[in-house]
């Protein structure tokens, strides 16, 4: 069997066009994850792993609570405070117990697995009977989905703008910009941290709970590669938001473009599996997509600054004639 | 008059029973009343540096007390401390926060020490209030209020952080080294902007220098520093009398070593 290809037979234009729609509200879904991940890993500036195993406690939980006969509005709120707190148990692992923050993120995605599980009944998946449950966000309704998704991102990054325009929200950003300058003006550091890695999570587990409403079941590895996927999301939509609308974007285009970035990673992902590539390949390609995306800056910088340049100017002044 | 500063019988060592075991402060007397403006000199490791950051709360001390407008903080953090007093750090780049606006940073020093409640970060009044202050400074930042402070040169950031540090009137303002890094010519722009903000809003400040004729000329008292001890402290009229010869001079004397720029990396 071919490793790369998963099966044979002519591409068709309209099965791509045709799954287009799905990719975009999955995309959105994902933006949505990206916009909790963007609060670390842009605003406080640490790079937080604990999102792989709070996306799935989202889901779980949503899934679970809906099976009980929540409504599924509450259930997503629950599963909320369920991310905040394991983004709060990040935070106290990172500034109480002194740990290094990518590693307290590590431990706490570990110890989500066992309690994922454990929401779950111990079960590696759950499924939600769709026609049972009137549910927000459904794969059976995509154009529905897709809207909702959409209100949804609109609603979250109005209420960031609004959180990170207050005192307390810029507190937030001077910390994560200069902690020294931060404790200066009086803010503590470490409840700033804490507070961030919660929001952070909280957002991540919500959207892991749409996610689970959207395909109708909650899986244990449905968050695996998460941080992955949600920096590609925050680094397209920066890539591409430079590209199109230039430097000048304020706070709300910024965050609107990550949910851009995530719908943008999406199709590619949809792309990918109409050239028949083995699904299972996913995430090495998705890995040299956001490799290629974070070097991006870095090699344009390169290029405007690179040794091997100023060397071949160089040689004019060294063989002391101008060609 | 108050006294806004006294540390009594301070004593830190970093490193205690390790083969980098450092006593970087001797038992230090200081007091200090409102309205003083005290410079600090001394060589490199002469324990400048640790003293302020003793009094702004970077790390504990191990014996003493410090009492800061009437409040003992001896046990309280740095950003515990923060309501009291005002700092502009030797590196230009850590008084301020580059990827947020001037008005963005200027509002963060004027909610200094208080809670941070979920009220808009920035009010038009407040704004006016800035555009105004920064006029003062003479340096056109009154009308890029909404820029990145990334895009300021240093000079330009020292000024701000200064007019920051003091926007809330703090019973204390700490400035370490804060043109030491800066050209010639931008570090005297900055001595003089520090020297009128001192002046205009009364505020009591302590200021470490390297260079002898700075220290000389600012403030009405000058302590040396030597060792983590404090070797000399003049003020009022001989003060005013005093020049970098006789600086030198008791330097000698008071540590008993001859005086060698190399060794204390003072410049004239």
């Amino acid at each position: 069997m071919n490793v790369m290809i998963a099966a044979r037979g002519a591409l068709r234009f309209g099965d791509l066009l045709g799954n287009i729609p799905a990719g975009v509200a999955q995309g959105i879904i994902w933006g949505i994850m990206a916009l909790g991940l963007y609060i670390t890993y842009r605003l406080l500036e640490v790079s937080d792993l604990s999102v792989d195993g709070t996306f799935t406690t989202g889901g779980a939980v949503t899934v679970m609570l809906i099976l009980a006969g929540w409504n599924p509005f509450a259930a997503v709120f629950v599963a909320f405070v369920a991310g905040m707190a394991a983004g709060t148990c990040t935070g106290l692992l990172h500034t109480l117990l002194g740990i290094p923050a990518i590693l307290s993120g590590i431990l706490t995605q570990f110890a989500l697995w066992s309690v994922n599980l454990a929401i779950m009944g111990f079960a590696a998946n759950k499924a939600l009977n769709v026609s049972k449950y009137t549910l927000m966000i459904s794969s059976r309704n995509i154009q529905m989905a897709i809207i909702t998704g959409l209100i949804i991102a609109a609603v979250l990054i109005g209420i960031m703008y609004w959180y990170f325009g207050t005192e307390h929200g810029s507190a937030m950003r001077a910390t994560g910009c200069n902690p020294e300058m931060a404790k200066a003006q009086g803010i503590n550091i470490s409840v700033m941290k804490v507070i961030g890695l919660a929001l952070s999570n909280g957002i991540v587990a919500f959207s892991g709970g749409l996610m689970a409403q959207f395909q109708g079941f909650a899986d244990i590895n449905m968050g695996k590669g998460a941080i992955v996927i949600g920096l590609a999301a925050v680094i397209i939509g920066e890539v591409a938001g430079d590209a199109i609308a230039g430097k000048k974007l304020n706070f709300a285009g910024r965050l609107s473009f990550v949910v851009v970035g995530g719908i943008l990673y999406y199709l590619t992902v949809v792309i990918v599996l109409w050239l028949r590539l083995n699904s299972n390949m996913l995430k090495f390609f998705t890995a040299i997509i956001v490799a290629v995306f974070l070097a991006i800056p870095n090699l344009t910088n390169y290029s405007k600054n690179s040794f091997s340049r100023a060397g071949k100017n160089s040689l004019k002044y060294v063989n002391g004639k101008e060609n | 008059m108050s006294t806004m500063l006294e540390l009594t019988g301070v004593n830190k060592t970093f490193n205690p029973g390790t083969i980098n075991e450092k006593q970087a402060l001797l038992d230090i007397n200081l007091k200090m009343e409102d309205g003083d403006f005290v410079t600090v000199i001394g060589g490199n490791g002469a324990g400048k540096s640790t003293m302020l950051n003793a009094v702004a709360g970077v790390w504990p001390i191990d014996t003493g007390s410090i009492i800061i407008g009437g409040e003992n903080v001896t046990a309280l953090p740095d950003y515990k401390r923060a309501h009291l007093i005002g700092r502009v750090f030797q590196d230009p780049m850590m008084g301020t926060a580059t990827t947020m606006q001037i008005e963005e940073n200027l509002a963060l020093a004027a909610r200094r020490g208080k809670t941070r409640t979920l009220r808009w970060q920035v009010t038009d009044a407040e704004r006016a209030e800035y555009r105004e202050r920064l006029k003062i400074l003479g340096l056109g930042l009154e009308d890029r209020l909404t820029q990145k402070v990334g895009l300021l040169s240093g000079g330009q950031r020292q000024a701000l952080t200064l007019l920051m540090a003091s926007l809330r009137k703090p019973k204390l303002l700490l400035l370490d080294e804060h043109t030491a890094a800066l050209d010639p010519k931008t570090a005297k722009k900055v001595l003089e902007i520090t020297r009128e903000i001192v002046e205009k809003d009364h505020l009591t400040a302590l200021m470490v220098t390297h260079n002898m004729r700075d220290a000389i000329q600012t403030g009405n008292r000058l302590i040396m520093m030597y060792e983590g001890r404090i070797l000399y402290d003049i003020s009022g009229e001989e003060k005013k009398n005093l020049t970098v010869e006789d600086l030198m001079h008791k330097f000698e004397e008071a540590s008993g070593e001859e005086f060698s720029d190399d060794k204390s990396l003072l410049s004239k």
